[in-house]
Order: structure tokens, then C-alpha cells, then sequence
């Protein structure tokens, strides 16, 4: 499996963000995209996952699946996607039979991520680290070769951020990809990095 | 794939009735419009029971309305949208899961109600059944129309009152053909299915547009 971005341009109100970036990943590979505030690094990984059309430059996955690139993507934005009035489990729940997910079940995920003793809570009262990592709960429930994470550690203690380190080695042991946006080292050392211009 | 959008469909319905749900505002509001106009109308039962129907259904078209803008405000805000369109669902059908789960939890409840309400207008049985039937038939196309209107505003990040005000315009045909069929029933001799037929044409339409236009506005949101 190879994600292939070529010449990729992107604006944002009417301004030109970044230029002619491309890059190409593996299975079992990892690409920290780095850069200052404003770069486009939340925006290259918008790109990527198809919520934001480029300017010019394509994207693509091979070998292409036919029901498209979307389905082979988890992507981790700065919102968790939690409905705070309905409980941990419920929201893991929803997405699992949402994604048609065919990964672990319910429990068992949000034991992964340590979250098992709060299933039964509503997600509103979790702390802002607890919300990341019931989100992060998302990529185990469906199982999805590509992985897009934008700033994954914001509001992780270090225990969760080892945890995530081990998530993301996991993945990429059994073939997977993975880019992280991040300014932060990130847990587990990437295979490369693309570092985005000044954005100015 | 009917699994993933019977998901949505209730987690939408979940929402409205857990805490900050809308799903008995809108009763509660129904309730106040239909008790209040035999207060301002006095207790004249002959007027009551002959505008009863009209009552029923411009206090159901209000009540329905009242929380559409939330339908996918929040899914806007909190990233959910995202997460849906990865999810490799048509964005139509979500649409329309949406607003059925929406009606189910909104909608559904105001025609349950309809007919015990209908009883503090006076309204006689026969009248009260067709009423109830219309506004089966009708509330549908209410929610679906105010979807449209709910994601457009999610595009403009405005939400609130706007959006019902906004959608109130093109519910009227409906109103309209509800109201003359329910009252086709007491004043005559007006018949009842015509009318009753066209407002189950205007459901099946917007059954087909609202998503397909629902779904072109949620997508120009993210751009």
C-alpha cells in the first residue's frame, strides 16, 4: 500500500498556504509533517483525507479501492466528535456501526486507552486528555490502513502519550500508515518529515 | 450500510431526548399555542371546533421548526461532519437519516399529541382523525424542508431562530394543503383526498430534494 501526494497547493481565503508539496508513504511508515502555526499543516492533512479540495496537486491511494479513499481513513482532527449527553461507550458505539467498523469492540478499545472505568459516563464531563483519548478510541473500532493525526498528544499526560506511541507502532507493524501533524517530538520516531514554509 | 444510517438515525433521536434535547420543547410549545387561542378566542365551541384544525397545524409547523437548527450545527462544531463523510456514506443518505431520527424524536411526538389536544379545541372525532392523519402525512416534509435550511445556516456558521424563520416561507404550501384537507372533514363540502394526496406528494418530494440539497450545502460548509 503507497499514499502518494504530488504538487499539492492549498489556499485559505484567497491565500496561498503552501506550494508544490509532495510526499510518499509505505506501509509501515510514518511522515511527521512539522512547521510554525498557520503552515497548513491541519489543512495538508484535510487535503489528504478529501474534506478540502487543493488548489492543484492529487492525492492517491494505491491500490485504489473501490469504494474510495475515504473508507480507508481515520482522521484525527482538533475536535474529539463527541456528543457530550451521550455516554463514552455510546459514542464509540455509534461510530462503530457508523464506520461499519470491524475492529475491537467497544470495551475492549476503551480499555486500550485506559478509559474502561468512565464507559458509562456522558462524554461532556471528561477532561479535555480524557475526550482526546476517547477519541483516539475511534482508531481501533474500525479498521482503517491509513491514519491521519493532527496534533494527537495536545492534552495527553506522558502515560497516554507513551499509550499512543504503542497505538501508532501497532499500526504500522501490521502494514499500516500514519501521518502526524504535530510541533511536538512525537512518541515513536517517524520514518520522515516534511516541514511546511512560514506560511507567510 | 442500513446498519450505519439506522445508527444515525438513532443517535439523532438519542440526542433529543437526553439533557440540552429539544425533543419535548416542542411538545410543551405545542401544548402552550393550543391552550392559549381558546383563551383569546373565548369559549365560543362552534368558532373553536371549526378553526380547531387550522390551530392544530400552524402550532405543529411552529413546534416543528423550533430545534431543526440544531441538527447539524453541533456535528459542524464538534467535528462529527468530518467523521461522517469518512465514513463512505452517501452524504445524501445521512442527510436523510438525520432528519428522520429528527422527526422521530420531533415530529412523530406533536401527531401522537394531536388528537388529545385536539380535544381542548372542541374538535369533533371524525375532524380530529383526519387532522392527525394530515399532520402524519405532512410533519414529515416540515423537518425535511427545515433540514435544507439547518444546513445552509451550518455553512454560514449561523444557527438559532434564523433558521426557522427562514424555512417558515416554503412550509406554507404545505400548511396550506393540511389544513384544507383536515377541514374538508367539518365545513365540506370541499372533498378530503385531494388536497390529503397533494400534501403526501409535497412529503415524497422533499423526501427526494431535501437530501440531495441538504447534502450540497453541508459539503460547501467545508470548504
Amino acid at each position: 500500500m503507497r499514499l502518494n501526494g504530488e504538487a499539492l497547493t492549498a489556499e485559505r481565503g484567497g491565500r496561498t498556504i503552501f506550494h508544490d508539496v509532495s510526499f510518499t508513504l509505505g506501509a509501515g511508515e510514518i511522515l511527521a509533517v512539522t512547521g510554525p502555526n498557520g503552515a497548513g499543516k491541519s489543512t495538508l492533512l484535510r487535503i489528504i483525507a478529501g474534506l478540502v479540495r487543493p488548489i492543484a496537486g492529487t492525492v492517491s491511494l494505491a491500490p485504489a479501492d473501490e469504494d474510495g479513499i475515504a473508507r480507508q481513513i481515520h482522521y484525527v482532527g482538533h475536535a474529539d466528535a463527541l456528543k457530550p449527553a451521550l455516554t463514552v461507550a455510546e459514542n464509540l458505539a455509534f461510530w462503530r456501526r457508523a464506520w461499519r467498523g470491524d475492529g475491537l469492540g467497544v470495551t475492549e478499545a476503551l480499555d486500550h486507552l485506559g478509559l474502561g472505568r468512565l464507559a458509562g459516563l456522558p462524554a461532556g464531563v471528561l477532561s479535555a486528555g480524557q475526550q482526546r483519548r476517547a477519541g483516539l478510541a475511534r482508531l481501533l473500532v474500525a479498521r482503517r490502513p491509513v491514519w491521519l493525526l493532527d496534533e494527537p498528544t495536545s492534552a495527553l499526560d506522558a502515560d497516554a502519550e507513551r499509550g499512543l506511541g504503542r497505538l501508532i507502532g501497532d499500526h504500522l507493524a501490521h502494514g499500516g500508515l500514519a501521518i502526524v501533524a504535530t510541533h511536538r517530538p512525537l512518541p515513536i520516531p517517524p520514518t520522515a518529515t516534511l516541514t511546511l514554509g512560514s506560511g507567510a | 450500510m442500513i446498519g450505519a444510517l439506522a445508527a444515525i438515525t438513532g443517535q439523532t433521536a438519542r440526542l433529543s431526548f437526553r439533557s440540552g434535547g429539544g425533543a419535548f420543547v416542542g411538545l410543551v410549545f405545542f401544548l402552550a399555542v393550543v391552550t392559549i387561542v381558546p383563551f383569546g378566542l373565548g369559549p365560543d365551541l362552534n368558532l373553536l371546533s371549526r378553526i380547531g384544525p387550522a390551530v392544530l397545524w400552524i402550532g405543529a409547523l411552529l413546534a416543528a421548526l423550533l430545534g431543526i437548527d440544531r441538527l447539524f450545527h453541533e456535528d459542524h462544531e464538534d467535528g462529527s461532519l468530518d467523521l461522517l463523510l469518512l465514513s463512505g456514506l452517501p452524504l445524501e443518505l445521512v442527510v436523510l437519516a438525520r432528519a428522520l431520527g429528527h422527526w422521530l424524536a420531533t415530529g412523530l411526538p406533536l401527531v401522537i399529541a394531536a388528537p388529545l389536544f385536539g380535544l381542548l379545541l372542541g374538535i369533533p372525532p371524525l375532524a380530529l382523525a383526519a387532522v392527525t392523519l394530515t399532520l402524519l402525512a405532512g410533519t414529515p416534509a416540515l423537518t425535511l424542508i427545515g433540514a435544507i435550511g439547518a444546513a445552509l445556516m451550518t455553512a454560514l456558521g449561523r444557527g438559532g431562530l434564523l433558521v426557522a424563520i427562514l424555512v417558515l416561507p416554503f412550509t406554507i404550501p404545505v400548511l396550506i394543503f393540511g389544513v384544507s384537507a383536515a377541514a374538508a372533514t367539518i365545513i365540506g363540502p370541499a372533498p378530503f383526498m385531494p388536497p390529503f394526496l397533494i400534501l403526501c406528494a409535497f412529503t415524497l418530494v422533499s423526501a427526494v430534494v431535501a437530501p440531495i440539497a441538504g447534502a450540497a450545502a453541508l459539503r460547501a460548509s467545508l470548504a
